[in-house]
């Protein structure tokens, strides 16, 4: 059977607020549409996590919530998607200073060739903080919510990219954490590391969840039964047709009765 | 037993290509530095020329030929590289770029006869600069123009998509990220293909011929004339009077050149130990 970590919280908080809210969302790359007549609310501290097969949008509907879609050309978003209330493709709205507030973690660990300290202070230093004592606080604070600040606080200095894979993902997590961010992005965080690190980036996302909204991609459904809160199940039915999300509700019921047929016979394996 | 014959025939041939490419770079090496080791001296080094200058040291050719090489690195240097970084950051990719891009090609395959040419007629002439430092550097830097884009260019573009998505994602405008990752990201292949420009720059003859001058003077100012070390090269073994020291020239030339390209290849395998 599997754990699911929803249980623990049930009543221990008070009803959590949608964090954001997507309306019929369409998205195309170019004449080709990837995602259909999405609606969802995304609700405020804990996980939620994207599951389906391969090529089915979840990705692609991950990068619509801090607009790293912007930089393929020629993608075009329809329908709206607003964070906290507030619709983020309106015109007027700057893609780089919602990135700040919508921080983003990637398959692939992806330090900067730098230090492991300026790897974390860059974000800050790109929002004017100059200060030394300053930024040696956020470097601390950042790797020590990051869980990492134990093993690397005597090598500082060093490369960021001596790392292993998995420190390398954490020291990703802490850059991102030093800017503050209330949602944070997760596209398949943990597929390219060994398990122990998958370990310790579970449960930092577990303690990271009271106080951001985190939402992640995964492959693994166990994972998503172990971490997230929510989950939505994503399918693209035909080649070349666009992908739509087939069903969204608390993980504990997606996992044991899901309420679509689809849905269940991608939980139980029988395909993707 | 056929395929047997054919194999080992392409293999021997390719082996015998091979080796010819080391053996001429064997040889002259080789042929150079048994002729100019005996000459080279401190006193060769460091002092200047005598009688009709063939004989004594080169110093001041030495000196010129770094003065115009530094110049020439000073403005071939953010024109070059500036200009790589906006043809793989910023330009659309289209029809424009694919022109600029040839144009730098065909630039590179410019003969540097011509190219000194040009400087001649435009830098020494029509600009009245005479022949000086600056003259030569500025005809220079458009030889080593299309190999500073070049390699910038490739360089910016070997920087991996992930590693600029991480700094977007943290909130950074595209000249932050530029600016603050991708070139330093790419820094070490930049230094390399500048210093190949400069090897190239160091042993240029045809360009340097038509806008230095020739006379032996150590240049101070950017407007001074002088004699790089090709050009006295040329004049001591040319006019024959002075074999020995064409050799000796000859291989402390090639000494620098050398010194630069194993820069950077060093450069660039450091550089790959830290990535990989």
């Amino acid at each position: 059977m599997m754990h699911v970590s929803a249980d623990v919280r049930e009543d221990a908080t008070k009803p959590r607020a949608d964090k954001i809210s997507v309306k019929n969302l369409d998205f195309y790359y170019g004449d080709f549409q990837a995602l259909t007549g999405i609606t969802v609310g995304i609700k405020e501290r804990g996980v939620t996590a994207f599951i389906g097969p391969s090529g089915c949008g979840k990705s692609t509907f991950l990068r619509c919530f801090n607009r790293m879609n912007d930089l393929i050309p020629g993608t075009k978003v329809d329908g709206t998607i607003l964070v906290d209330g507030e619709d983020i493709y309106a015109p007027g709205v700057d893609p780089v200073d919602l990135r700040r507030r919508v921080g983003m973690i990637f398959q692939q660990p992806n330090p900067f060739p730098m230090s492991i300290y300026d790897n974390v202070a860059f974000g800050p230093r790109l929002h004017g903080v100059t200060k030394k004592p300053e930024l040696d606080e956020i470097v601390e604070r950042s790797l020590e919510r990051a869980n990492l600040w134990k093993e690397v606080k005597e090598i500082l200095p060093r490369g960021g990219l001596t790392l292993s894979g998995g420190q390398q993902q954490r020291l990703c997590i802490a850059r991102v954490l030093a800017v503050e961010p209330d949602i944070m992005l997760m596209d398949e965080p943990c597929s390219a590391i060994d398990p122990t690190s998958v370990q310790k980036i579970e449960d930092l996302m577990d303690e990271l969840k009271d106080r951001i909204t985190i939402i992640i991609v995964t492959h693994n459904m166990q994972q998503a039964a172990r971490v997230s809160d929510e989950t939505a199940f994503f399918l693209q039915e035909k080649t070349g047709q666009p992908a739509e999300m087939v069903e969204f509700g608390r993980t504990a019921e997606i996992f044991t009765s899901p309420k679509d047929r689809r849905t269940e016979d991608y939980i139980t394996g029988r395909f993707g | 037993m056929n395929k047997r014959i054919a194999n080992r025939l392409a293999l021997s041939v390719l082996w015998l290509c091979a080796g010819t490419t080391v053996a001429v770079l064997g040889a002259v090496i080789i042929y150079v530095f048994v002729n100019g080791i005996g000459q080279l001296s401190p006193e060769f080094i460091f002092t200047w020329p005598q009688g009709v200058n063939a004989e004594g040291g080169i110093w001041p050719t030495i000196v010129s030929t770094l003065y115009v090489t530094g110049l020439a690195m000073l403005i071939v240097t953010p024109i070059g590289v500036l200009a790589a970084v906006f043809l793989a950051e910023y330009a659309v990719q289209g029809r424009l770029v694919r022109i600029i891009r040839f144009a730098a090609d065909s630039l590179a395959s410019v003969p540097s006869i011509i190219m000194g040419l040009f400087g001649l007629a435009l830098f020494v002439e029509t600009m009245h600069i005479g022949f000086s430092m600056i003259s030569a550097a500025l005809a220079l830097s458009f030889l080593m123009l299309p190999i500073v884009m070049r390699t910038t260019e490739e360089a910016i573009r070997a920087v991996p998509k992930y590693i600029r998505w991480g700094s977007y994602g943290l909130g950074a405008s595209k000249w932050q990220t530029v600016s603050r990752i991708v070139i330093p990201a790419a820094m070490p292949r930049i230094l390399t293909g500048l210093i190949l420009a400069t090897g190239r720059a160091v042993g240029e003859t045809a360009v340097v011929i038509f806008t230095m001058g020739q006379a032996i003077n150590l240049p101070i100012s950017p407007l001074d004339s002088g004699r790089p070390m090709t050009v006295h090269l040329y004049m001591l073994a040319m006019e024959g009077i002075n074999l020995p020291a064409a050799y000796g020239t000859a291989l402390l030339l090639m000494i620098m050149i050398l010194f630069f390209n194993l820069t950077a290849r060093w450069l660039l395998r450091r550089n790959r130990r830290m990535q990989g």
